[in-house]
């Protein structure tokens, strides 16, 4: 019965090529937009693990958490160094890791931090970052790249680099004044880190600091860098406004906590500080605000890769329905040969079903060349990595969805063949 | 030979012997068994276990290679595969050599590659492979010429004979008559029965 509905689809090859197309693309489409989805969950979900709480000064959840996590937008207003010390204080608080942020270079975030960062910051399920060349030192004017941007201006220990002002590609003030010396590139780790570069926020205060100095006073450099000196020593207190990258203020606070139950408390008590307007973000917390966001846009995406696997499974319909009256005298010759109605039930039903299953291996081929070609673009241009693979159980029940609603959608013409060809019996009607 | 101009019921007549229209019980009898009592699914069986079946024209599935069509009774039916002893295509391969259809390059590729005389004379092999008890033609000469008309009745004859299956066979060409052991005009079948 297989051999007989194969000889009878391979002389139909050119219809039944194109149905197969049709539900290979939608097969790759749902697929695609699937995993593309899961990725990038995964990819943002990934890229903070180990953090208990982001602090910032008072605004929205999200905003707080793309601006420090994945160096989009900004966090608004700075918060105090006294409240980075209040937290410090705190007792449930383990460890705490500044941020400054506001400047890029050539298109990337630059981060101001401490050493610690390399050391609490965790990723991908608890991952530390770890040095492909180099290591973290403590001079002011190093800087750790990431590794995207160490790959897409081959940056190495020892290179000179230059922040701009301000975020864009293009910006109209660059600190070609004080450059930074690269000591460090980190190891790939598929998150927002690879786009990022790190410099002590010692020289991201002293690359303000220097602007401010250059345009009020041109006189006053020798001064400036002694100031930088003491303003390198733990109490710091120095203060020159320059808007929100003041010595005395950063963008934001990565804290740890000794133990997990404390969160809520303690995001509480930094609710009502009262020197400081601050937010307390749980990066969890925050991201789930983020799904329901981008939710919509993907139930949308969804909805049309669905449409997409309809049409072709009703395409597939319509070629088998299409050549029923034109194989009516097919199904007599069989019926005088012996077939009976059930029979021929079934080789329409098998017929559907080899459309299927050679569409959705079809489908899942493209899909995996598509991955293969996009895949360093996306990883680029995005952080988006989506690696060949099995596929996952969520995928196989797509595949299964697609597989049985076409099954359904075949027993149609299939049942009409088998009221036809009850009715025709053996008469060759033409 | 059953004889009768068009329209008289010959088609009916081998629809019911082959068990593909209703018809009540007790009222046709083939090979011992009675048509007319047997559920749908039994009717498909007895019909390819115990009937060849030759159309007037187009008999033969065009995407399908000779042999194929040769033994497509045998994968439907047990009895004829049995019939064959053991290897259909073998014994395809001879009949369709009785018939005068050798070339194993012509018996490999599709159906639809041969004339008319050729795809009837397939058909004739496919009626008689698995010797069933009755071959049932139904004007399988009208789309032959004269010549060609008489060779394909002798072929036919002879290899029912060899086969030990009757010959049931439909036309209204009379120049054909000569050739059978009976001729019967369905119009005299009805008066008698009447």
């Amino acid at each position: 019965m297989l051999n007989l509905c194969k000889k009878s689809l391979l002389n139909r090859r050119f219809v039944a090529g194109l149905t197969i197309l049709s539900i290979a693309l939608s097969v790759a489409l749902i697929l695609g937009v699937e995993r593309l989805r899961t990725e990038a969950r995964a990819g943002f979900a990934n890229s903070v693990s180990g953090v208990d709480l982001i602090v910032a000064a008072r605004g929205n959840d999200v905003q707080i958490l793309m601006a420090t996590v994945f160096g989009v937008g900004s966090t608004g207003t700075g918060i105090r160094w006294e409240s980075l010390e209040m937290l410090e204080d705190m007792p449930e608080i383990e460890w705490t890791v500044p941020l400054m942020m506001g400047d890029t270079h050539r298109g990337y975030p630059v981060i101001g931090t401490s050493a610690a960062y390399f050391e609490r910051f965790r990723h991908s399920g608890g991952q530390t970052l770890s040095f492909e060349k180099g290591s973290v030192s403590g001079s002011p004017e190093d800087a750790v790249v990431g590794a995207d941007v160490a790959q897409a201006f081959g940056y190495e220990p020892g290179t000179e680099i230059v922040n701009a002002h301000g975020a864009g590609q293009v910006s109209f003030y660059v600190h070609d004044e004080s450059p930074f010396i690269v000591r460090g590139v980190l190891a790939p780790t598929g998150t927002a880190v690879d786009r990022m570069v790190f410099v002590p926020l010692e020289g991201f205060d002293a690359l303000h600091e220097n602007a401010a100095q250059k345009v009020t006073d041109p006189f006053s450099r020798a001064e400036t860098s002694g100031d930088r000196e003491e303003r390198a020593e733990p109490d710091r207190h120095a203060g020159h406004g320059h808007h929100g990258h003041a010595p005395d203020t950063i963008n934001a606070i990565y804290a740890g906590l000794k133990s997990k139950p404390s969160v809520l408390s303690v995001q509480r008590k930094l609710a009502n500080y009262r020197e400081d307007a601050l937010t307390a973000v749980l990066p969890n917390v925050a991201l789930l605000q983020l799904w329901s966001i981008t939710g919509t846009a993907e139930t949308a995406l969804r909805l049309m890769s669905g449409a997409v696997a309809l049409a072709g499974v009703i395409g597939m319909v319509v070629m088998l329905s299409a050549a029923l009256d034109a194989r009516r005298r097919e199904f007599a010759i069989l019926r005088s040969v012996g077939a009976t109605p059930g029979n021929i039930f079934v080789l329409i039903i098998s017929e559907a079903v080899m459309l299927l299953l050679a569409g959705i291996l079809l489908g899942y081929i493209v899909l995996s060349v598509v991955t293969v070609a996009v895949d360093p673009i996306l990883a680029a241009k995005f952080g988006l990595r989506i690696g060949l693979g099995l596929p996952t159980l969520r995928e196989a029940l797509l595949i299964a969805m697609i597989f049985c609603s076409g099954l359904i959608a075949g027993a149609v013409p299939a049942f009409r063949v088998y009221r036809m060809t009850l009715a025709d019996g053996l008469s060759m009607r033409l | 030979m059953l004889r009768g101009p068009s329209g008289c019921g010959k088609s009916t007549l081998l629809s019911a012997i082959a068990g593909v229209i209703d018809v009540p019980k007790s009222s046709v009898q083939v090979a011992g068994v009675d048509v007319g009592g047997l559920s749908g699914s039994a009717r498909d069986r007895f019909r390819v276990d115990h009937l060849g079946i030759i159309f007037q024209v187009f008999n033969l599935l065009p995407w399908l290679s000779v042999i194929d069509n040769v033994v497509l009774p045998c994968r439907f039916s047990e009895r004829r595969r049995e019939n064959t002893g053991g290897d259909p295509v073998d014994t395809a391969a001879r009949l369709l050599g009785d018939l005068g259809l050798m070339d194993p390059r012509m018996l490999k590729g599709p159906a639809s590659a041969l004339s008319i005389g050729q795809q009837q004379r397939v058909a004739a092999a496919r009626a008689l492979i698995g010797a069933p008890e009755i071959i049932l033609a139904d004007e399988p000469t009208s789309a032959l010429d004269e010549d060609a008309k008489d060779a394909f009745v002798d072929l036919l004859l002879r290899e029912c004979e060899g086969a030990g299956s009757s010959l049931l066979f439909v036309s209204h060409d009379r120049s054909l008559e000569k050739q059978f052991d009976r001729t019967e005009e369905l119009g005299n079948l009805n008066r008698g029965a009447a």
